[in-house]
């Protein structure tokens, strides 16, 4: 029951972070709610008994992509002086 | 108008397959013949302690090859794409400094970021984890070392001898597995030692090695590119 509750709980916030990342209007924090809704999912992965995917969704899909996402809007923002 | 009503169509049979999948969903009480076999004489075939990794290395490692060749094909698209001009290389910019918080931190925590990186896929025929997910763990580290002092060079010299020599080696090994044991990948070619050591499961751990370093430099090109 207690397992069931953890996992709506964090269902639920896989869908509004996605949500968020969908119509948020500023382009860097939409960037980091889809990281934060990777987040959720490598939880949930832990609580369904399956370290080896929540390593891989935390360390690639929350930490690595979020960061490559902000590099990219940085490089696509940021006006070329020359 | 009828853009938007091919949309909603496909939406609707969208969630319509969904639901199906929903209603008729009934958890399996017991583990389908393949998965049975996998578990009952897994570790006694194999030697590794993590199934998960027999199946992923060994019975599957064909497709974890194939994985390996994505990743490497993103990273040198990446890297063609983005390749740095010789007239913009020493362009000066003025970058806000990093904060002295993740400054300070990084000399304590990136030890230890690469030690429990090279852990996870050394250990990764006993415990979760292993190539991909140790290499993911490299590359943050990488990151963190990107954030803290964005002016960081890394050596693309060795990071290029660092990739190439682990992808040839895991391919070799696989050979190895063909030519001495029973299939390509085939970790049987070593000794399988005892179930749950470190020295154990044959070639596995040393393929996870290979494939650590390979995931590892490869991320970590790719986020040297994408910073500058």
């Amino acid at each position: 029951m207690m397992l069931l509750l953890i996992a709506t709980v964090l269902c639920a916030g896989i869908i509004l972070s996605a949500l968020l990342a969908v119509h948020l209007g500023n382009i860097v924090s939409a960037a980091i709610s889809a990281g934060m809704a990777s987040l959720f999912a490598a939880i949930i992965y832990l609580v369904l008994a399956a370290p080896d995917v929540a390593m891989t969704e935390a360390a690639i899909g929350s930490g690595l992509t979020t960061v490559i996402f902000l590099y990219a809007i940085r490089r696509t923002m940021e006006p070329r002086e020359k | 108008m009828i853009k938007r009503a091919t949309i909603l169509i496909t939406l609707a049979l969208l969630g319509l397959i969904f639901l199906q999948m929903v209603v008729e969903y009934s958890p399996s009480t017991a583990l389908n013949p393949l998965s049975t076999h996998y578990v009952t004489s897994g570790p006694d075939e194999l030697g590794a302690a993590n199934i998960v990794t027999a199946v992923v290395v060994t019975y599957r490692g064909l497709d974890t090859l194939g994985e390996v060749a994505v990743l490497f094909i993103s990273a040198a698209g990446v890297g063609l794409l983005l390749r740095r001009k010789a007239s913009e290389k020493e362009e000066e910019r003025s970058r806000r400094p990093s904060s002295e918080l993740v400054g300070t931190a990084i000399h304590f925590l990136l030890p230890l970021i690469f030690v429990l990186g090279i852990y996870i896929f050394i250990n990764g025929h006993l415990t979760p984890g292993g190539g991909f997910q140790g290499g993911a763990v490299l590359a943050s580290g990488i990151m963190l070392l990107l954030l803290a002092d964005p002016d960081t060079r890394l050596n693309h010299g060795m990071i290029e001898w660092l990739e190439s020599s682990a992808g040839f080696s895991y391919v070799v090994v696989g050979v190895l597995g063909l030519v001495l044991a029973g299939g390509f990948l085939d970790n049987r070619f070593l000794d399988l030692g005892t179930l749950g050591e470190l020295f154990s499961a044959g070639a596995i751990p040393i393929i996870y090695i290979f494939i650590g370093l390979k995931v590892g430099t490869e991320l970590s090109a790719v986020l040297e590119r994408m910073k500058d």
